[in-house]
């Protein structure tokens, strides 16, 4: 199977003008008899199933939670890009495509990469609409900020709060399409497997979580916005619930996985304080705005941060990268924190930690706060409050966030901060129509491997999963419906359906009868441990190559001694967490095989092998421009296709921030 | 800040399902560190469980960062335990000591019935949000969003109000079960901004129709909502809320509004 990116021709600003002038439409009245199955209300699902509604599709949502409002998106805190060029500084949907290609190191497709700048003005547009409530200057215009890895201001965002404000934004448009009767929504319901009639994707298997019931459902098409896999590694900033099983069982049933071992490790999150860590809490990238990272000149050092004088202090990142400062993008902001901690620089009592300090930007804004009230004189404590209080206004509850958690107040003593999973760059490969290579199954938001290359920028998912939602997806799902208006909505008695919930039903019961004596979340913290220490922040050829092998055995100890109370007709959570956990223990082998066979660093994707004198990343454009797609061929089976990467318009260069 | 470790009582809610009766039931847990989220301390005790071959707490949880809503604890008498303005998840162990006894509940409300153990159906708010919670508006048709300047004060007073996280703590800290303070907040984010300004009659009036329809109780200004409110919703928007609806009874245009 060759792999088809169907990127329309012509010159690259006007590839996506020309696609919309020139795709098939379906009319109204055939609208309403076409049914779109929608996996996921995060960002990317409420955005697409609230649009498909008003167009007139008849719409099924589906979300784990008890609520389509609390998907993972909700906890997006710092905000959303787009090229507006409010701030004057010379933004443009040029640039901001650029950044992003570049951002991400040369790994992704400029066509994707151009419309997603391209319509990234749009969505703020329909947010606004929407009532979602963003930052405003005094003027009544809207606020922007930076982000790491552009020199421009192009951010928009709600305090630190600005994934809950987009996201009640599209479920609210998502609950008025369900008032309406376009969208019926399924809540406490998992899909575990997609049912394929002739080739193509028409309907899906899901497990109500309240009853344990299996049902059918059928759809003209499938769009799984199901979210990212950062929980391969049990810790993540990702909310617990987090998983890959939609994605999972589609690569299982023919959809090709694109680069999964792409992950991002953000570098300013909580350091984790024990053994009985659950999650990790990310501090927003938005704090290196004004937050300053440093680690003492001495190693070892055992004093308190605020007795360390500030000559021995060294601000690693302003002085490795001074053109970009604190403001790199997160793959080299967390790989210098990294480096830093193992040469023995690390401070707290585990060693795994940076300083994050706000103490230069709170005297900074308090001088601005006594002059613009004429108070020169002002003592250096009331400055200091002055400032405080700005501080406050920006970071209010990610301060207040820290504090609850450690117990410290940052606004007196620098935050401890180190590098955690964050985000997965990888996800099911999609073409420029964000259909997978299974026809009528799409992918929408984290859930795809699209537009982020090897690296994300900051403020940049949101971006994605709302240009995805409300703007990609109403036409490409059109042009290629519009070739399925004759088909009737198909009994969920056909033997596709009875086969694929046999298969669901055999496999929920195999994971119950297993009768073991160790619980899930002890194999996924094993699992997290293997895929940290030997496919995370840094990898290399041995390591993978041993990760592989105690993946398989962890999965073979696993399905031979896990333990799963309860019964499978009732609300059961381990039960859920259980098959959860069984596709985290073959994507993680996975990862490590994509890792191993990408000889190069790139991005988030640092081989030890490969990196400049200096330490940074080292591609190998002659061999690896291109998309790696999975193919899935039995267990630990796999089969490689490429997706070369063609840069018609950029010049692919040795990325730097100096 | 000093760490220590504590061994403690847990009197836990346990509920098969939504038609058997609850009960308490009371376990011993040893070794939480004062680190731990008060979340974590559960983890442990459900580790405990699974190891014992019993039936671990079913309670519900997704961010643990105090943003989804998801988690729902009744903590000593008090939704979200004894901290200001913080959720469940948030809450860490470093507020008990040694011995202590800490007794667990669901949310109580008629109009969130209990699924299992510590889980309640909050599906009663999502049906309040779509009687009027929104503004209608359909993709594409926005105009440029500095088209449209908003004074900063009510874009920030917005802001407060739509922070709601749709926990129910607010019901559930009310004695009469009422939902004015959820209602309330959605009200007041879309009535302070003029985007929301042309639907905010019939969205005032339907949204409490459908309040009392799932059964919520009625607001006496108790304000024990406000106060246990993890993310500070002020009964302002109560009062809000109050002018709103009667302003749009008595135009008597909340139908056609
Ligand atoms: C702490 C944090 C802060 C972040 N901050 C920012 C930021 O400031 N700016 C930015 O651009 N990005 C940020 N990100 C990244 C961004 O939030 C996510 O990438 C994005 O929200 C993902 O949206 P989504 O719609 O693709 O998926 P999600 O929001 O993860 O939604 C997934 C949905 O799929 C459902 N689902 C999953 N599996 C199934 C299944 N099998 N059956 C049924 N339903 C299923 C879930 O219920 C959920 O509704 C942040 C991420 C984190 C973790
Ligand atoms: S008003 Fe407060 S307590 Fe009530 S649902 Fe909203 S956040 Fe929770
Ligand atoms: S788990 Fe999300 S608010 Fe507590």
């Amino acid at each position: 199977m060759t792999l088809n990116s169907k990127i329309p021709a012509g010159p690259l600003e006007s590839k996506w003008k020309t696609y919309k002038s020139t795709c098939k439409l379906v009319n109204p009245a055939n609208k309403r008899q076409l049914e779109v199955i929608v996996i996921g209300t995060g960002l990317a699902g409420a955005s697409a199933a609230a649009s498909l509604g008003e167009m007139g599709y008849k719409v099924k949502a589906f979300c784990f939670q008890d609520s389509p409002r609390r998907a993972h998106s909700i906890a997006a805190q710092g905000g959303i890009n787009a090229a507006k060029n409010y701030q004057n500084d010379g933004d443009s949907t040029y640039r901001l495509f650029y950044d992003t290609v570049k951002g991400g190191d040369y790994r992704s497709r400029e066509g994707n990469v151009y419309r997603l700048a391209e319509v990234s003005a749009n969505i703020i547009d329909q947010c606004v609409a929407q009532g979602v409530p963003f930052a405003r200057e005094y003027g009544g215009l809207l606020s922007n900020r930076s982000f790491g890895g552009t020199q421009v201001q192009r951010t928009f965002y709600a305090a630190g709060q600005t994934g809950q404000q987009l996201l009640i934004g599209a479920y609210q448009a998502l609950e008025r399409q369900v008032a309406q009767g376009n969208v019926k929504m399924y809540t406490r319901h998992e899909m575990l497997d997609i049912v394929t009639i002739d080739g193509k994707t028409r309907g899906i298997i899901a497990r109500n979580l309240v009853t344990g019931e299996l049902e059918r459902h059928f759809g003209h098409a499938v769009l799984l916005c199901s979210g990212g896999y950062g929980n391969v590694f049990y810790l993540s900033t990702n909310a617990m619930g987090s998983n890959v099983t939609a994605a999972w069982k589609a690569h299982k049933k023919g959809a090709f996985f694109g680069n999964p071992c792409f992950t991002q490790i953000h570098p300013t999150c909580i350091p984790v304080s024990g053994d009985h860590q659950s999650k990790l809490t990310l501090m927003s990238e938005s704090l290196r705005n004004d937050g300053r990272i440093w680690v003492p000149k001495k190693q070892g050092d055992t004093r308190k941060p605020n007795e360390i004088p500030e000559e021995e202090r060294d601000y690693y990142l302003e002085r490795r990268y001074p053109a970009f400062g604190n403001l790199v993008p997160r793959d080299v902001a967390s790989r210098a924190a990294k480096e830093r901690c193992d040469a023995g620089y690390g401070v707290g009592s585990s060693k795994q930690a940076v300083y994050l300090d706000f103490s230069s930007a709170i005297m900074r804004y308090g001088r601005v706060e006594a002059n613009k009230k004429g108070e020169e004189n002002a003592s250096e404590a009331t400055i200091r409050q002055w400032g405080m209080d700005v501080v406050k206004e920006k970071y209010g509850n990610l301060f207040e966030m820290y504090e609850k958690i450690t117990g410290e107040n940052p606004y007196v003593v620098p935050m401890r901060i180190y590098p955690a999973v964050h985000y997965t760059m990888g996800g099911l490969w999609v073409d420029y129509e964000l259909m997978t290579t299974v026809p009528g199954l799409y992918a929408l938001g984290e859930a795809n491997f699209s537009d982020h290359g090897a690296n994300r920028l900051g403020a940049s998912a949101l971006m994605q999963g709302l240009a995805d939602g409300y703007f990609v997806i109403p036409y490409t799902l059109g042009n290629n419906l519009a070739n399925d208006i004759s088909v009737k909505a198909i009994s969920t008695d056909h033997p596709a359906f009875v086969a694929a919930e046999k298969e669901v039903r055999d496999r929920i019961e195999r994971l119950m009868n297993i009768k073991g004596t160790e619980s899930v979340e002890s194999f996924h913290k094993r699992l997290g441990k293997i895929m940290w220490d030997k496919c995370g922040m840094a990898r290399n050829a041995q390591g993978l190559k041993e990760a592989i092998e105690e993946i398989k055995a962890l999965r073979k100890e696993f399905y031979a001694n896990v333990r799963i109370p309860g019964e499978i007709n009732e609300f059961n959570p381990e039960l859920d967490k259980a098959g959860r956990v069984a596709d985290f223990l073959e994507l993680g082998e996975l990862m490590c095989m994509d890792a191993l066979d990408r000889n190069e660093s790139c991005g988030g994707h640092f081989r030890e092998e490969y990196q400049t004198p200096d330490g940074e990343a080292l591609r190998q454009d002659d061999q690896y421009m291109f998309v790696s797609a999975w193919e899935y061929k039995g267990e630990s089976q796999y089969e490689l296709h490429k997706e070369a990467l063609d840069y018609e318009v950029v010049h692919p260069s040795q990325r730097s921030y100096k | 800040m000093e760490h220590y470790n504590m061994n403690l009582t847990l009197k836990v809610w346990r509920q098969k399902n939504k038609n058997e009766r609850g009960r308490f039931e009371t376990f011993q847990v040893k070794g939480i560190s004062s680190e731990m989220s008060f979340l974590e301390m559960f983890d442990v005790l459900n580790e405990q469980l699974v190891a014992e071959n019993k039936e671990p707490i079913a309670f519900d949880h997704d961010c643990r960062e105090g943003i989804c809503g998801m988690c729902s604890m009744y903590i000593n008498g008090r939704a979200h335990g004894p901290w200001h303005q913080t959720t469940t998840c948030q809450l860490h162990m470093r507020e008990y000591k040694d011995g202590d006894t800490i007794v667990v509940e669901p949310w109580r409300a008629n109009s969130f019935p209990v699924i299992k153990d510590l889980v309640v159906d909050r599906s009663s708010f999502d049906r309040i949000i779509e009687a009027g919670g929104y503004i209608s508006v359909n993709t594409g048709n926005a105009v440029d969003a500095n088209a449209m300047p908003i004074e900063k004060h009510k874009a920030d007073e917005s802001f407060a109000a739509a922070a709601c996280i749709g926990c129910g703590a607010c019901v559930a800290a009310c004695p009469n079960a009422s939902a004015m303070l959820f209602v309330s907040a959605k009200v007041s984010h879309l009535a302070l901004l003029p985007q929301g300004d042309p639907e905010r009659k019939i969205r005032a009036v339907s949204m409490i129709e459908q309040m009392d329809k799932e059964g919520f109780g009625s607001c006496t200004n108790i304000g024990a909502c406000e106060a246990e409110c993890p993310k500070g919703i002020s009964l302002e928007n109560i009062a809000r809320l109050n002018r709103e609806y009667i302003g749009a009874i008595f135009s008597g245009d909340s139908q056609n509004a």
